[in-house]
C-alpha cells in the first residue's frame, strides 16, 4: 500500500530526514518509535503534505500513486488520515458540521452518495457513544475548549467516521490517562482491517499493549535504524535508545 | 442587464446644455451641484415650500463644512461638481401602480442580483420596495400592510401622503447640520423608504429595501425613516448592490429610527457593493449615516454584514434617550483586496438603566485595512448603565491591517463599561486540518471564517444569515494564499 523510497525531507533548509525506506501492506499495523527529534512528526507530516516540509529526494508509493504529487485534500480524500499530535481549535464552527463537511468531502470523492441529515446524524452519535463521548460534545466547535483526552478522541472520532485506508497516528497516546488510552486503542482496533494499513507513531511501548503492532520501527537521525517485532518495543522500553545506537555504530 | 445599461448609458451621455433636462425619456440631471440642483430634484418631486426650504437650508450649511479627515482611510478628493445628482429610469406614463407595468428589463436585472421580484415577495411574505437609481419602482404587499396600519413607501411618497410625519420626523434623529455627509444628503436626497408602525401594532413581515446604484457617476443619496410608535415592533433588512464601474461612485445615505416607548426596531443590512478590482479601481464611496433614538424601554438593533465598497465609512449609532432603553449594535466587516473600511457603532446612554452591547467582527484579506472605531458615552443622568463591547479581528495573509479604535466616555460613576478586543489570524494549523480532513482551502477558509462570525449571523433573520454565509463565501475566492 505505502512505499517510501529514500527519502530525504528538509524543515526551513534542516535536513531531518535523511534516506529513509518504508514498505507497508494493507492489513499491516507498524509502530514508528525513536528518540526526540529523530524525525517519527516529520515523517507524518511528509505523509499528509504539510507546508513547510520539503522532500529533497526520495519518492512515496500509495495504492499505486505517487503521493507526492497529490495535494494536502486530494491525499486526504483519497484515504490519507493524520490524527493530529497537537489538534487546533476552529471556534464557531461546530464538531459536526465540520464532521459533515469533511465526510462529505471524502465520501463524495469516493462516489458514494451523501448522507442524509438524519444518517449523518445516527452515525455521528454512535460513533462518537463508541468512543465514550457526550453526544453535546457534536454541537461544540471544533475543539474549542476541550481536554486533551477529548481532543484525542475527537481526533479518532474523525477517523472512525472517514475509515481512511492509511491512518497516521502522530503521538495519539501522549497525554492519555489509562483509562482514555483504551478507549483511543480501541478505536484504532476497531478500524484494522485487511483493507487497511495504521502507522503508529509514539514514544512509549505502552500505547503496543493496547494495539499490537505489526513491526516496530526504530527512527534515528532520519533513518530506520531498526525493524523487528513486538519484541523490539518492550526490548527498548528496557534499554532505551542508547544501546541501538551504540550497536549501528 | 446590458441592453439595460446601454440604456442608461444613453441617458447618462446625452447632450444636456440647460444643465439639466426634464425630458422624461432622459431623466438624468447634467454633474453639477448648486441651489438650481437642489431647486429641481425638489420640483421633480413635487415637494411642498417647507420641504424645499429644509433642502436649501441644509445646502448652504452644508457649503460651509469641511469634508471630514479623521478616519482612518485614505482616497483622492472628491469633486461634488463632477457628480450628476439626479437619476430615475425612463418609464412610460406616471409611473407603475403593479409588477406589471414596470420595464420588464429593469425586473431582469433584479432577478440577476438575486431578488426575483414574484417569487421573493410570495415566497417570503417580504414586502420589497426596490430602489433602482433614485426613484423607487415598485413596491409590493403595500395593501397587506395597510391593513396592519403599517405605512411603507417611497419616502417622496410619503412627503405626499403622510406630510404631519414627515415634517415631525425627517432630520429629528440626524439633523443636517451633523456631519459633511448628512448634510449633503439633506440638500440632495432623492429618494429612500418610510417606514411607520402604529402603536401596539407587530408588522407581519420583515419589510425590505434593495437599493441599487446603476447609472454611471450618480451619486445615490437615499433618506430611510423609520418611525415605530408606543409598543410596536418592526425589523428591516436592506441589501444593496452595485454593477462594476471603473469610476468610484459616492453612496451618501441617511437612515434615521425611532423607537417611540416601549417598541422595538431591528434593521439588519447586508451590503456587498462593488468594492473595486484588486488594484483599488473603482468601487463605491459608501459614506453612510445611520442613528436611531430608543425612548423609554425601547430597543434598537443594528446588524450590518458588509463585503462591498471601496470605502466604507459608517457608524450606526443609537441614542438611548428614555429609561431602560436597550442599544446593540452586531457587525461584520470583511474587507480585501484594496478595500478599506472605518466602522463601527456610537452607544449614547442618555436614560437610567440603560444598556448596550456591540459586537464587531472584522476580517482583512489581502492588503485590505480594516478599522473598528466606536463611541461609548455615558452621560450624568444615566444611572446604572451598562455596555459590553466586544472587538474580533480576523487577518486573512499578511499584508492586511486590522485597527481599533474605541472610545469611552463616562460622566456617571454608577455605569458599567466593558471592552473586550482579540485579534487573530487564520492560521495555518485550522487550514491545513480542514485540508487534511479533505475539504478545498478556499471551503476551509469560509468555514473557518463563517464560525468567526456566527454570533453575529444569529441575530440576521434566518434566511439571510444564510445568504451572507454565502456572500462570504463568494467575497473569499481568491482570497487565500
Amino acid at each position: 500500500m505505502l512505499k517510501i523510497t529514500n527519502l530525504h525531507a528538509t524543515v526551513a533548509d534542516t535536513p531531518i530526514l535523511k534516506g529513509l525506506n518504508l514498505e507497508i501492506n494493507a492489513g499491516e499495523v507498524h509502530a514508528i518509535m525513536g528518540p526526540n527529534g529523530s524525525g517519527k512528526s516529520t515523517l507524518a507530516a511528509v505523509l499528509a503534505g504539510r507546508d513547510g516540509y520539503e522532500v529533497t529526494a526520495g519518492s512515496i508509493e500509495y495504492l499505486g500513486r505517487d503521493l507526492l504529487a497529490l495535494a494536502v485534500e486530494e491525499r486526504a480524500r483519497a484515504g490519507v488520515f493524520l490524527a493530529f499530535q497537537y489538534p487546533v481549535e476552529i471556534p464557531g464552527v461546530s464538531n459536526m458540521e465540520f464532521l459533515r463537511a469533511s465526510l462529505e468531502a471524502v465520501r463524495s470523492h469516493r462516489g458514494e452518495p451523501n448522507l442524509s441529515a438524519v444518517e449523518f446524524m445516527k452515525l455521528a452519535r454512535a460513533t462518537s457513544a463508541q468512543l465514550q463521548l457526550d453526544p453535546e460534545f457534536l454541537k461544540r466547535g471544533v475543539n474549542e475548549g476541550f481536554s486533551g483526552g477529548e481532543k484525542k478522541r475527537n481526533e479518532i472520532l474523525q477517523m472512525l467516521l472517514l475509515q481512511p485506508n492509511l491512518a497516521i497516528l502522530d503521538e495519539t497516546d501522549s497525554g492519555l490517562d489509562i483509562d482514555a488510552l483504551q478507549v483511543v486503542a480501541d478505536g484504532v482496533n476497531a478500524l484494522r482491517s485487511p483493507e487497511r494499513a495504521i502507522i503508529m507513531v509514539t514514544h512509549y511501548q505502552r500505547l503496543l499493549d493496547y494495539v499490537v503492532p505489526d513491526q516496530v520501527h526504530v527512527l534515528a537521525d532520519g533513518r530506520i535504524l531498526r525493524s523487528g517485532g513486538r519484541e523490539l518495543a518492550l526490548e527498548l522500553e528496557a534499554k532505551g535508545y542508547g544501546w541501538l545506537r551504540d550497536d549501528a555504530a | 442587464m446590458s441592453k439595460n445599461l446601454g440604456q442608461l448609458d444613453r441617458m447618462v451621455h446625452g447632450a444636456y446644455e440647460a444643465g439639466w433636462t426634464t425630458d422624461i425619456e432622459s431623466d438624468t440631471l447634467a454633474p453639477g451641484l448648486n441651489e438650481d440642483t437642489v431647486r429641481f430634484i425638489s420640483a421633480r418631486k413635487q415637494e411642498p415650500e417647507w420641504l424645499l426650504q429644509w433642502r436649501l437650508k441644509a445646502f448652504r450649511h452644508w457649503q460651509t463644512m469641511v469634508h471630514p479627515e479623521w478616519a482612518h482611510v485614505h482616497y483622492p478628493p472628491i469633486d461634488y461638481q463632477s457628480i450628476s445628482y439626479y437619476s430615475a429610469p425612463r418609464r412610460p406614463g406616471e409611473g407603475p401602480q403593479s409588477l406589471d407595468e414596470v420595464d420588464p428589463e429593469l425586473l431582469r436585472t433584479y432577478e440577476k442580483l438575486g431578488i426575483p421580484l414574484h417569487e421573493r415577495a410570495a415566497l417570503a411574505g417580504v414586502a420589497v420596495d426596490a430602489v433602482f437609481d433614485s426613484v423607487s419602482v415598485v413596491t409590493t404587499f403595500k395593501d397587506k400592510l395597510a391593513e396592519a396600519g403599517v405605512i411603507f413607501c417611497p419616502i417622496s411618497e410619503a412627503v405626499r401622503e403622510h406630510p404631519e410625519l414627515i415634517r415631525k420626523y425627517l432630520g429629528s434623529v440626524v439633523p443636517f447640520r451633523d456631519n459633511f455627509f448628512a448634510g449633503l444628503n439633506s440638500a440632495v436626497f432623492s429618494d429612500g423608504s418610510f417606514v411607520y408602525v402604529p402603536k401596539g401594532v407587530r408588522c407581519p413581515m420583515e419589510l425590505s429595501t434593495y437599493f441599487r446604484i446603476n447609472a454611471r457617476n450618480t451619486g445615490q443619496f437615499e433618506r430611510t425613516l423609520i418611525v415605530a410608535d408606543e409598543g410596536s415592533h418592526v425589523s428591516y433588512l436592506e441589501g444593496c448592490t452595485a454593477p462594476q464601474r471603473d469610476e468610484n461612485q459616492l453612496h451618501a445615505a441617511v437612515v434615521e429610527l425611532i423607537a417611540l416607548k416601549g417598541a422595538e426596531i431591528k434593521y439588519s443590512t447586508v451590503q456587498n457593493w462593488y468594492p473595486g478590482d484588486a488594484e483599488g479601481r473603482g468601487g463605491i464611496y459608501n459614506f453612510v449615516t445611520k442613528r436611531g433614538i430608543a425612548h423609554e424601554n425601547a430597543k434598537i438593533s443594528w446588524t450590518q454584514v458588509e463585503t462591498g465598497s471601496a470605502i466604507t465609512w459608517k457608524y450606526p449609532s443609537v441614542i438611548l434617550q428614555g429609561d431602560n432603553a436597550v442599544g446593540e449594535f452586531y457587525s461584520v466587516a470583511l474587507t480585501r483586496g484594496m478595500q478599506q473600511a472605518d466602522t463601527g457603532t456610537k452607544m449614547v446612554h442618555v436614560g437610567r438603566n440603560t444598556r448596550s452591547t456591540i459586537v464587531s467582527k472584522g476580517i482583512s484579506a489581502m492588503r485590505a485595512e480594516n478599522s473598528y472605531r466606536g463611541l461609548v458615552h455615558i452621560g450624568a443622568g444615566a444611572e446604572n448603565a451598562r455596555n459590553h463591547t466586544q472587538c474580533d479581528s480576523l487577518l486573512i495573509g499578511d499584508r492586511c491591517g486590522a485597527h481599533t479604535f474605541p472610545y469611552i466616555e463616562s460622566r456617571n460613576p454608577s455605569a458599567t463599561v466593558e471592552h473586550e478586543a482579540t485579534t487573530s489570524k487564520v492560521g495555518d494549523d485550522q487550514l491545513f486540518l480542514c485540508r487534511q480532513r479533505g475539504l478545498d482551502p478556499e471551503k476551509a477558509v469560509s468555514m473557518i471564517v463563517n464560525g468567526f462570525c456566527k454570533q453575529v449571523f444569529r441575530e440576521l433573520p434566518m434566511e439571510f444569515a444564510v445568504e451572507a454565509g454565502k456572500l462570504l463565501e463568494v467575497s473569499l475566492e481568491g482570497a487565500v494564499g
